[in-house]
C-alpha cells in the first residue's frame, strides 16, 4: 500500500471473507467500480479501477494476479494487458494506466481510501 | 487481373469459381445496358446479349481528390492528384501520397506502396537524403470468392535471364509459379494456396540465397516444410514487424542486450505487438540468436518456474504435488503470474482431476466462472450435447432458458448451442435450470475435450457403414472434461465421405467396412492441418485403447498451450515414432498411460453441478461483493432480432 496518498475518508466496503484469497473481487463505491485483491502471498491488499483502459470493460477484478520481478500486478482477463498494483502503469510500457486506491483491513473489514485516487 | 496472374492460373481460378456455381464470361466488353425502367440485359456488341436482373459494376478505386480540385491542383484525366517522383504536386509546397496520388499514370490501390511513399516523403521532409519514388510494389495477397490469389515481385519472369518454376496440381487445386535468377527468388504467383506468400516475399525483398535445387521451394512447400528462409540468412535491415517497422537488426541487438525471452523482447522492440502476425518469425530469430550466442533456448514456463511444462508435469506427478502453493514454494519463486498459474492448474487437473474451483485463484476467468468471457465482460454458456445428438425436449429447454435470460443464440461448429450474453450473477441460475433438464457442463471454457462431432451414421444414412453417432457419444462421454495442454476436438464419421470432418480434428474416426480408421493430430484454426492415419480397421475396444494412450502421451509431453498438430510437428520421428510409442509400446509406458486415463475417466464430475449445489461457491458468482447491483457499464444493441453488445470503441 502506498503511504504517500492523503486519504480523505476510509469507506468500509465488505468483510474479509467476502474476498477470495490470492484473487480479486469487485466492490461498488458510489457510482465507481473498484477491483480489490487479497494478495495473501504478499500478506497485503491492493485496489484499482475495475475498468481495463484497453477496451473499457469492467473486468480487472476477474484478472489473475501475480508479480513481475517483485512488482504485484493484475492481468486483464480479456487480452492479458498487465498493470502494476503499486503505481497503475502498464507493465509492457503501453500508454494507458489504471487508478490505484489505498486499502486497509481492520477488525475483519476491508476499507477503501476514497476521494484520493492516485494518477 | 491480367496484370496479376497468367493463363494457367486464370483457368484454375475460373474453374474454382464455376465450382461455386458462378458462370464466368471472359473476353467480353459490355457495350450497353438494355431496359426501360431497370436493367434487363447487357449488350456485348452486335447480336451478343444476355439477360440480367441486376448489374454490379466493379471498376477499381476512385481517388477522393475533391480537396485538391478545389485547391486547383493538377488532376489526372480519370482523377488522382498528379505527383512527380518527389511526390510533389504541381504546387511545390503540397505533397500527395497513398491512394489519392497519381504517379506516372498509376494509382496504387494497395497498402504497401502507400507505406513506401510515406517513408520516402518523411525522409525528404526531415532527413538529409532526398530519395525518390519510382515505382510501387504490386505484391498482393487476397481471397477471390474464397480462393487464395497472390502475386509478388517479378511474377511474369520479365527480368532478363530469369527462369521459371511451375507447380500445378489439378488434384489439390493449386497453381504456383516462381521466377528465379541464378541465386535469388525474383517473384511469383500463387493460386489456390497462398500460405507461403509472406515467406516468399521475404525471400524476394531480402535477396535470400536459393536452396541448391530451387524447385525445393515449391516441392518442399507442398510437403508443408519451409525451405529457404532461414532466419540467419535475413539481412539486418529486413523488416520483420511491418506494423511497428521493426527490423531484424533491432531484434538481434535486443537479444544481445539480454532480452532473451519472447515477452520482454516484444516489449523492448515493439515487434509483434500490432497484429501479431510476425510472432512466429520473431520467435525463430530469437531462438536462432540464442543458439548462435551459445545460450540455451529458454523453455522456462515463466520467471517463477525455471522448468518447462513437461518437466513440471513430471515433478507434479512423481512428487505427488497437489497444490500450486506447494509447487511454487518447493520448485519456484515469487508470487506466480497469469502464465504459470493456469499452466500449473491444467497440470494438476490432468494429473489428479480434483475440482478446478478448489484452487479458484489459479484459474483464468473462463475456468474461474466456468463460462467463456465475451466482449463487454459477459459470458457464454455451452452445455454438453454428446455427439451433437439432442432430443426435442432438451432443445426446447435451451430455447426457454435463452428466452428467460434474454441470451443470444448461436449454433457452434461443434454441434451444440451457445447461449451468449449472460451476466456473471446469472450463471448459477441458468445452470440450475439446465442441470434440472439433464444437461451438464460442456467445458467450452476449458483447455479440455470439447466435442466429438458426428454424422448420423447407420442410424439414418443410406451410405454409412458404422454407427458413428453411437460411437461418438460413447467417446465424448469417456473423455468429457479431461484437461490437456490445449483444447481437444474430435469427430466420428460413419463412412469415407467424412461428413463429420474427422481428419481435421485432434483425433478423428472414420468408419470402414471392417471397423474404424483412427486419425490423429489434425487441426482447424489459424493453420489448418490434416490428421495422419495412426491405425486402420480397428475394433472399438482397440480404438479406445489407442486414443487413451495417445491423449495421455500428448498430455504428458506437450508444451503449454500447444495443440496436438503443433506437438506432432515437433515430434522427432513423426508418425512412425508415434506408432511405435502408442501401438508397439516401444517406451514401455502404455500400461501407465492407460492407468492414468482410467483415473481421469473414473473421477469425472460435472463442475457446474458442484457449483449449483454449493451455496458458498454460488456466492462467488456476483459482480459486486458489497451490492446486488449489476454492472451498469454494459451496453446492448439489437441485430437480426437478437441482442448483442455494442462495438468496442477504438481506443488509441
Amino acid at each position: 500500500m502506498s503511504e504517500a496518498i492523503a486519504v480523505e475518508q476510509w469507506v468500509r466496503v465488505a468483510r474479509v471473507e467476502d474476498f477470495p484469497s490470492n484473487a480479486g473481487a469487485c466492490v461498488k463505491l458510489g457510482d465507481e467500480q473498484i477491483a480489490v485483491f487479497n494478495f495473501a502471498s504478499y500478506r497485503d491488499w491492493y485496489a484499482c479501477q475495475n475498468m481495463c483502459p484497453h477496451k473499457r470493460d469492467m473486468v480487472l477484478s476477474r484478472g489473475l494476479i501475480g508479480d513481475q520481478e517483485g512488482t504485484p500486478k493484475v492481468a486483464c482477463p480479456q487480452h492479458k494487458k498487465t498493470f502494476s498494483l503499486i503505481d497503475g502503469r502498464n507493465l509492457a510500457g503501453e500508454e494507458y494506466s489504471i487508478n490505484i486506491y489505498p486499502v486497509k483491513v481492520e477488525q475483519g473489514f476491508v476499507y477503501i481510501g476514497a476521494g484520493s485516487a492516485s494518477n | 487481373m491480367p496484370r496479376q496472374i497468367d493463363d494457367a492460373a486464370s483457368s484454375l481460378l475460373v474453374e474454382e469459381m464455376e465450382a461455386l456455381g458462378v458462370e464466368v464470361l471472359l473476353g467480353k466488353g459490355a457495350q450497353r445496358f438494355l431496359g426501360d425502367d431497370k436493367v434487363t440485359a447487357v449488350s456485348f456488341g452486335g447480336e451478343d446479349e444476355r439477360a440480367f436482373d441486376m448489374v454490379v459494376i466493379s471498376t477499381g478505386i476512385r481517388p477522393r481528390d475533391e480537396l485538391a480540385r478545389e485547391c486547383g491542383l493538377a488532376i489526372g484525366e480519370r482523377g488522382g492528384v498528379v505527383v512527380n517522383d518527389a511526390l510533389t504536386t504541381n504546387d511545390p509546397h503540397i505533397y500527395a501520397i497513398g491512394e489519392v496520388a497519381l504517379h506516372r499514370g498509376i494509382i496504387y490501390g494497395l497498402v504497401a506502396p502507400g507505406y513506401d511513399m510515406a517513408a520516402i516523403l518523411a525522409e525528404r521532409l526531415c532527413g538529409p537524403e532526398n530519395p525518390v519514388f519510382t515505382s510501387g510494389d504490386f505484391s498482393t495477397k487476397l481471397k477471390l470468392m474464397g480462393v487464395d490469389v497472390a502475386n509478388f515481385g517479378d511474377a511474369f519472369g520479365e527480368t532478363p535471364g530469369s527462369r521459371v518454376i511451375y507447380f500445378h496440381s489439378d488434384v489439390a487445386r493449386v497453381y504456383k509459379r516462381l521466377t528465379v535468377s541464378g541465386e535469388h527468388l525474383l517473384g511469383g504467383m500463387l493460386v489456390g494456396d497462398a500460405s507461403e506468400y509472406n515467406h516468399f516475399l521475404q525471400m524476394v525483398k531480402n535477396k535470400t540465397p536459393l536452396p541448391g535445387d530451387p524447385h525445393e521451394l515449391l516441392l518442399g512447400a507442398s510437403n508443408g516444410k519451409a525451405v529457404g528462409l532461414n532466419p540467419q540468412d535475413l539481412p539486418d535491415d529486413a523488416q520483420i514487424c511491418s506494423c511497428n517497422n521493426v527490423a531484424k537488426g533491432a531484434l538481434v541487438r535486443a537479444v544481445a542486450e539480454g532480452y532473451t525471452q519472447l515477452g520482454p523482447l516484444k516489449d523492448a522492440t515493439r515487434a509483434g505487438t500490432g497484429c501479431g502476425g510476425c510472432i512466429p518469425l520473431v520467435t525463430d530469430i530469437l531462438n536462432a540468436e540464442l543458439t548462435a550466442q551459445g545460450l540455451e533456448v529458454n523453455t522456462h514456463l515463466c520467471e517463477h518456474f525455471a522448468y518447462s511444462r513437461q518437466e513440471l508435469f513430471q515433478i507434479v506427478k512423481i512428487n505427488r504435488v497437489k497444490h500450486y502453493g506447494d509447487l511454487l514454494a518447493r520448485y519456484g519463486q515469487g508470487h506466480g503470474c497469469e502464465i504459470c498459474k493456469p499452466a500449473v492448474a491444467s497440470i494438476l487437473a490432468s494429473t489428479w482431476n480434483d475440482l478446478i474451483l478448489e484452487q479458484e485463484e489459479l484459474q483464468d476467468t473462463n475456468d474461474r466462472f466456468l463460462a467463456n468471457i465475451q466482449r463487454g465482460g459477459t459470458y457464454s454458456v455451452i452445455p454438453r450435447v454428446p455427439g451433437g445428438e439432442i432430443t426435442p425436449a432438451k432443445l426446447i429447454v435451451l430455447g426457454q432458458v435463452a428466452q428467460k435470460y434474454d441470451l443470444y443464440c448461436k449454433i457452434t461448429g461443434g454441434q451444440r448451442v451457445d447461449l451468449l450474453g449472460a451476466r456473471v450473477n446469472q450463471l448459477p441460475f441458468i445452470w440450475e435450470e439446465l442441470i434440472a433438464a439433464g444437461f451438464e457442463s460442456g467445458h467450452a471454457y476449458g483447455k479440455a475435450l470439447r466435442t466429438v462431432k458426428s454424422c448420423v451414421g447407420t442410424t439414418w444414412c443410406r451410405y454409412a457403414v458404422q454407427d458413428s453417432t453411437d460411437f461418438a457419444i460413447r467417446i465424448e462421454e469417456r473423455y468429457r472434461g479431461i484437461r490437456a495442454p490445449h483444447k481437444i476436438k474430435a469427430a466420428c464419421s460413419g463412412c469415407v465421405r467424412e461428413c463429420a470432418e474427422a481428419q481435421g480434428k485432434d483425433f478423428g474416426l472414420v468408419a470402414t467396412e471392417k471397423g474404424w480408421n483412427l486419425y490423429v493430430c489434425g487441426n482447424g484454426g489459424a493453420k489448418p492441418q490434416h490428421g495422419v492415419l495412426l491405425a486402420a480397421d480397428l475394433d472399438e475396444e482397440t480404438c479406445t485403447k489407442y486414443i487413451d494412450r495417445f491423449l495421455m502421451y500428448y498430455i504428458h509431453t506437450a508444451d503449454k498451450l500447444t495443440r496436438t498438430a503443433t506437438w506432432f510437428n515437433q515430434l522427432e520421428g513423426g508418425i512412425e515414432y508415434l506408432r511405435r510409442v502408442i501401438i508397439d509400446d516401444h517406451l514401455g509406458i502404455c500400461a501407465q498411460l492407460e492407468e492414468d486415463m482410467a483415473h481421469l475417466v473414473a473421477t469425472y464430475q460435472c463442475e457446474w453441478k458442484a457449483v449449483v449445489e454449493d451455496p458458498e461457491r454460488r456466492k462467488r458468482f456476483r459482480h459486486f461483493v458489497n451490492s446486488d447491483d449489476e454492472d451498469d457499464n454494459l451496453q446492448w444493441t439489437h441485430e437480426r432480432e437478437q441482442k448483442r453488445p455494442v462495438n468496442w470503441e477504438i481506443v488509441a
